[in-house]
């Protein structure tokens, strides 16, 4: 991996290891409050399979996980270990930050105690809303941090700066905007089972 | 006295100096193991410090306050209406249960009474959230002992009851459905047949994990006689609720008090174990969930008809005064001392909440216990960390 030391990455290397980065991610359950009831009915049940996004809701330790979920209140008491736990995760690591009171305090935003957003102590990469989300949002969160992985620049995220999309050749930019174009084209909508719409 | 040769001596001065040696080499030192403040076990973030002499527990003591959120603070400095926002969050489990009591208390104060068939689905709704809450009680028992089947199960059936409360009420979790003075809508068409089917499907639950768990060899010879709670010392610790009945403690808020809510109009029955250990507690709280099955079935036999909302003033003023109603949730005994001064809002309110009375006793029998019993005693004794910080 010397080519990500010193900063510079191949276009194709690159979208090979992030593919490979978003259908493996470990994630880590901080389950804190009444959020954690519907992370662990989005990871743990039968009816929201997690593992078929190609996510593992099951590592020992922070220390072996990409992903956290910080789910629930974050109160004054419990941020420093919320800021270790970061801090115990190994690089490239990702933040998901489920319900209102992780995203701003959410119905305790006059309290003493509770923490107002846990972006304050540590950067979030994707902020999923409701009290509390219902499991499919969480899992489209999940997605969405998936499709911004596949899109990301490593060695931006190697260096330690913020978010960086890939940065994309002429050829592929003209691609791109001919695929936009043939889908403004096509508008027909697409009729389940053939026949024209009546 | 035998008289011993030099040589003697310093053969027995020397095995002397061996053994106490081999003694120091053996004495065990203190080790201090913290569990938490974020633990599976712990069903959120309670922290458990426990002093151990080499496997025995010396001492231990729970560390709470990682989830205060300063209820009884927030509810001085909002209306009446807008409180069962907030406590719907305390047990997190159950939520509708945690409305009931202070809605109670708030008609008590205005002398209003809910309409029969308000008070009936507003007791559906109570028993629903009590299924919903000890199913994932009775899964979860699993996780901890190391299986893992049974939280699928719980997760699966618990669905069930969950679109039921979103069918009736339109929330998931914190449904915020009760009003002073009734309820905030009837129930929706068709929604009585299917609660009867979920309640069929629930039955089956319980004979499964009955099967699975209760019926394990296992899972019996790490529970029986584990963290044996007597009678005396849980009415001395306050418990209350299953822990309290596991213990032989035949008490039961549903049935000993008279509440405008329909529990009177149905017989159940009120399960008490004489042995007061982890697995007494876990027994008491599947029967509980069979005897909620029958209940809810029972009530919506003879649901009355008529309106749902008695007649109330478009802004709601408490007028002063103090009430205290208490009613027996999926946890133990949760009660709102409510003070009013006459305002929009009330003016103090006390929130009497089962987990933290529950967990008060961790300390007295964590005592002398081995360390993979912690677990077992933690998850049995069930507490939600809501409802002991609030």
């Amino acid at each position: 991996m010397g080519l990500v030391d010193r900063g510079r990455m191949p276009a194709p290397l690159s979208k090979l290891f992030n593919m490979g980065r978003s259908y493996s991610m470990w994630v880590y359950q901080w389950g804190l409050a009444c959020c954690a009831i519907e992370m662990g009915a989005a990871f743990g049940s039968p009816r929201y399979d997690v593992m078929r996004l190609g996510v593992i809701p099951l590592p020992a330790s922070p220390r072996q996980a990409d992903l956290v979920v910080i789910s629930g209140t974050v109160t004054d008491k419990m941020a420093p270990a919320i800021k270790r736990l970061y801090e115990q995760m190994p690089e490239p690591k990702y933040v998901i930050s489920m319900g209102s009171c992780a995203n701003c305090g959410g119905p305790y935003w006059d309290s003493y105690s509770v923490t107002k957003g846990v972006d304050q102590i540590i950067p979030v990469d994707i902020y999923v809303p409701g009290c509390p989300p219902r499991p499919e949002a969480l899992l489209e969160g999940v997605v969405l941090l998936q499709q911004r992985i596949k899109m990301e620049d490593m060695a931006a995220k190697w260096r330690g700066d913020e978010f960086t999309p890939m940065p994309s050749s002429k050829r592929a930019q003209e691609r791109a905007a001919a695929r936009r174009e043939a889908i403004e084209a096509n508008r027909e909508p697409i009729v389940v089972g053939g026949g024209p719409i009546e | 006295m035998t008289v011993l040769s030099d040589r003697q001596q310093l053969s027995y001065i020397a095995a002397q100096a061996a053994d106490a040696r081999l003694n120091v080499e053996l004495e065990t030192e203190g080790m201090t193991l913290n569990i938490g403040p974020q633990h599976p076990a712990t069903h959120g973030t309670l922290r458990i410090i426990a002093h151990l002499d080499g496997e025995q527990v010396v001492w231990a003591e729970p560390s709470c306050g990682y989830m205060h959120r300063g209820y009884e603070k927030l509810t001085e400095v909002r209306t009446f209406p807008q409180v069962t926002t907030l406590i719907n969050r305390i047990d997190w489990l159950g939520s509708f249960a945690n409305e009931v009591p202070f809605i109670l208390a708030a008609e008590k104060l205005m002398e209003i009474e809910a309409p029969p068939r308000a008070q009936y689905i507003r007791t559906i709704l109570f028993e629903l959230s009590r299924i919903a809450n000890v199913s994932l009680f009775l899964g979860d028992l699993g996780v901890q002992m190391g299986a893992i089947t049974p939280v699928f199960l719980a997760f699966r059936d618990r669905e069930y009851v969950l679109n039921l409360i979103e069918g009736a009420t339109g929330g998931r979790f914190h449904p915020n459905f009760d009003r002073i003075g009734g309820l905030k809508d009837d129930l929706p068409k068709g929604w009585i047949d299917e609660t009867r089917q979920v309640m069929r499907k629930l039955r089956g639950f319980c004979d499964e994990i009955e099967d699975l768990l209760f019926g394990n060899e296992i899972f019996q010879s790490r529970m029986r006689g584990i963290g044996v709670i007597p009678a005396d010392v849980a009415k001395s610790f306050g418990l209350s609720g299953a822990n309290a009945r596991a213990s032989g403690i035949d008490w039961d808020l549903r049935r000993d008090q008279v509440l405008p809510m329909a529990w009177d109009k149905v017989d159940f029955k009120v399960w008490t174990h004489p042995d007061g250990d982890c697995f007494a507690r876990c027994w008491i709280r599947l029967q509980e969930t069979r005897e909620a099955t029958k209940i809810v079935d029972q009530l919506l036999d003879d649901l009355p008809p008529g309106p749902v909302m008695a007649k109330v003033p478009r802004i709601i003023k408490v007028p002063a005064g103090e009430a205290w109603v208490a009613t027996e949730n999926p946890l133990g005994e949760m009660g709102y001392y409510v003070v009013s001064k006459g305002d929009l809002g009330p003016f103090r309110v006390k929130i009497r909440s089962a987990s933290f009375n529950n967990i008060s006793v961790v300390p007295w029998v964590l005592k002398g216990v081995y360390v993979p019993d912690i677990i077992t005693i933690l998850a049995s004794l069930y507490f939600i960390l809501g409802d002991i910080d609030r």
